[in-house]
């Protein structure tokens, strides 16, 4: 999960990186009664996207009155296709120098990876470009992580200006226990800023939480933006569902992650001879596929618009067809009335003549079976182009 | 031959009395595997009936391996415990291991690939459905009945793909199958495959799938061109997914313009290698190789 800037400002102040909070703001009233309470403010969308500043969701306010325009203006705003909902309402600082910094998981490379610079904070892939040397890469040992030395090691590395060296190795601490202690992938201060009087402060943050970490941090459930969240995807994520909602015709309904990917992939060349219908979402049902869970999945891509037709895409495993086929029953027989749409199943793999059999004689009206993945896709778009 | 995993394998599972380790471990002995035993502390010295075999259950890794003679273990425990599950098992010095849990945190994962670094151990996985070498030996979930044995290496990020494809080419059979897992950080690698494969007189030609997320493809590709000298198809998925979304993997995720599947083929093409748009197209490749 990707946190928003106040989110990730409200980890690092609890792991005691120098940050300045601000007010979090949803009408320009707020936003003027915050800007009344803190002065000169900068107020900032607060969408998942970076480039805001760019897109024009950052502006700086002097008056109260010049608050209120603002984030009249922002909330409301797209960025990046995400509706802004939220502004921050940040005290303006009195920036001397701009630096980056941010911790990371180098998949490649299977450790962590620190990347430090002192030149230019906000252009830091204009500074990577043109004088890469300036970034520097710090490899991250999972192990034994960022003790004090280590942090010192790096702070000199990036060349931190010596008046702020021991303020840096004190945030690099801090920064790596946002990073371990809240099971993050990536923590990011863009800029991190020199401001008057020689204080090192994040004056933006971006982190990067492990879903997979979950379990032990509870905490991390209120950084979920449910009205930020695709209703369908909330629906799916209730019932515990794997599903991702894309933009398209043929909902699509497998398991396993990578042939749920590869059945979209399919469908998407079948779509090529059909009018350019598309995938309409990513479903796995994984393992299990009693009636239930397809039932549950049936009724989220149902409860797209835009679906015009269904692909049940089954490889049976250790799951078998004959399972699988008694899901499907089931789902229809629970869902009676709103399954409305054409579904076009393919099973195959273990158990597939009786899984099969059991659909063939079912008989129902809006079931067609295909034997192939690649003819159930084309018979899929077919029908969702009609 | 096959790789990491033949007929003398001995093999043990940490969490096999649970739901998901006393099921597979059934179905292990089914296709021929040669389990030992099994670890769970809270059950030491009380023995499990599977498969119509009478199993031990070990305190530790240690005390299993040094009563049995084990040296692969497939780890089947939930992901709050993984970790600790494969730091004893690294401890004890076991040679293969095999973790097929989903959900690992991924710090969880890079802290026991550091602590393995030096180590005999090789990892595969987490997030997979480990290894199977057809006729001897599954340590894992892949269904056995699939397929046989064959001159064909197979290594994936899915599982459900594997099975696909040795579905579609259970004809020939496979020497190995290896499925390496979707996580972020994962043991065995394609690379760490295609060598062994390479290096394997059994296998003739070898079928790489892969996804979304990082460059282990890319790398994969420059491998094979200095490297590998055995034919080579390739299917990768996720090429309709958006930017920025997890696709069921933790690691499929395509950020930015990195990851994403085109890229990944184009590499693999760049160095000859053949890439199917489909699974059965992949499979008619490389049915094309082994019937010239």
């Amino acid at each position: 999960m990707d946190l928003m800037e106040y989110q990730a400002k409200e980890l690092f102040a609890k792991h005691g990186v120098p940050v300045t909070l601000g007010i979090v703001a949803t009408t320009p009233e707020e936003a003027r009664a915050a800007a009344e309470q803190l002065g000169v403010v900068v107020v900032k969308a607060q969408v998942k996207a970076g480039g805001r500043g760019k897109a024009g969701g950052v502006k700086l306010a002097r008056t109260p009155d010049e608050a209120f325009e603002h984030a009249n203006a922002i909330l409301g705003m797209t960025i990046k296709d995400l509706p802004v909902h939220r502004v921050l309402i940040a005290p303006a600082a009195s920036i001397e120098e701009e630096y980056y910094f941010s911790f990371l998981l180098d998949r490649a490379n299977r450790r962590y990876l620190c990347i430090a610079s002192v030149e230019g904070g906000v252009e830091i892939e204009e500074v990577a470009k043109t004088n890469p040397d300036a970034v520097k890469q710090i490899p991250v040992d999972p192990g034994s992580g960022v003790d004090e030395e280590k942090a010192r090691a790096i702070v000199e590395e990036a060349g931190f200006p010596a008046a702020l060296t021991d303020q840096a190795v004190a945030m690099v601490q801090a920064l790596w226990r946002v990073f371990v202690d809240e099971d993050a992938t990536l923590v990011e201060v863009n800029p991190l800023a020199r401001l008057e009087g020689d204080v090192l402060e994040a004056l933006d943050g971006k982190v990067s939480l492990d879903d997979n970490a979950d379990f032990r941090h509870q905490d991390h459930a209120v950084f979920e933006m449910k009205e930020e969240t695709d209703p369908l995807e909330a629906q799916a994520k209730e019932k515990g569902l794997n599903y991702v909602k894309l933009d398209g015709e043929v909902g699509i309904i497998g398991n396993g992650a990578g042939l749920v990917m590869s059945t979209l992939d399919v469908v998407a060349y079948a779509g090529e001879r059909h009018g350019g219908v598309k995938p309409a979402n990513f479903l796995d049902i994984g393992g299990g596929a009693n009636a239930q869970v397809m039932a549950d999945g049936l009724d989220v891509i149902l409860g797209d618009d835009q679906v015009k037709a269904v692909f049940v895409n089954v490889f049976g495993g250790i799951t078998a067809c004959d399972e699988v086929a008694n899901g499907i029953k089931g789902a229809l027989e629970i869902l009676g009335d709103h399954a409305t749409k054409p579904l076009v199943v393919r099973l195959d793999g273990n158990n597939v003549d009786k899984g099969r059999a059991i659909l063939e004689e079912l008989g129902h009206p809006l079931v067609t079976q295909v034997d192939t993945m690649d003819g159930a896709a084309d018979r899929a778009a077919e029908l969702a182009q009609a | 031959m096959s790789i990491y995993l033949n007929k003398d394998s001995r093999i043990i599972v940490q969490g096999m009395t649970g739901g998901m380790g006393s099921k597979h471990t059934a179905l292990m002995l089914d296709a021929g595997t040669n389990i030992v035993g099994g670890v769970n502390a809270r059950k030491a010295g009380t023995t499990v009936e599977l498969g119509g075999q009478e199993l031990p259950v070990f305190g530790t890794v240690k005390e299993a391996m040094a009563e049995t003679g084990a040296d692969v273990s497939v780890v089947f425990v939930p992901p709050a415990f993984t970790k600790d599950a494969c730091i004893e098992a690294v401890d004890a010095g076991i040679g293969l291991l095999v973790v097929i849990t989903e959900g690992v945190p991924v710090q969880d994962t890079a802290e026991v690939w550091s602590y393995l670094q030096g180590k005999p151990t090789r990892m595969i996985g987490p997030n997979c459905p480990g290894i199977i070498t057809p006729g001897e030996s599954l340590a894992g979930i892949t269904p056995h009945t699939i397929a046989g044995k064959g001159p064909i290496g197979l290594v994936s990020k899915s599982g459900t793909l594997t099975y696909q494809m040795m579905y579609e080419l259970k004809d020939f059979g496979f020497s190995t199958a290896i499925g390496i897992g979707g996580d972020p950080i994962v043991g065995t690698t394609h690379i760490d495959a295609l060598a062994a494969f390479e290096a394997d007189p059994e296998t003739r030609a070898i079928v790489m799938i892969g996804e979304i997320g990082g460059d282990a493809e890319e790398r994969a590709a420059a491998y094979i061109k200095e490297h590998v000298t055995k034919p080579v198809v390739g299917y990768v998925a996720g090429f309709t997914a958006p930017e920025g979304k997890t696709m069921g993997h933790a690691g499929a995720i395509v950020s930015g313009s990195s990851g994403t599947a085109a890229a990944k083929k184009e590499a693999l093409e760049a160095v000859g290698v053949k890439v199917g748009k489909t699974p059965s197209e992949t499979a008619e490749l490389m049915r094309e190789i082994l019937s010239s």
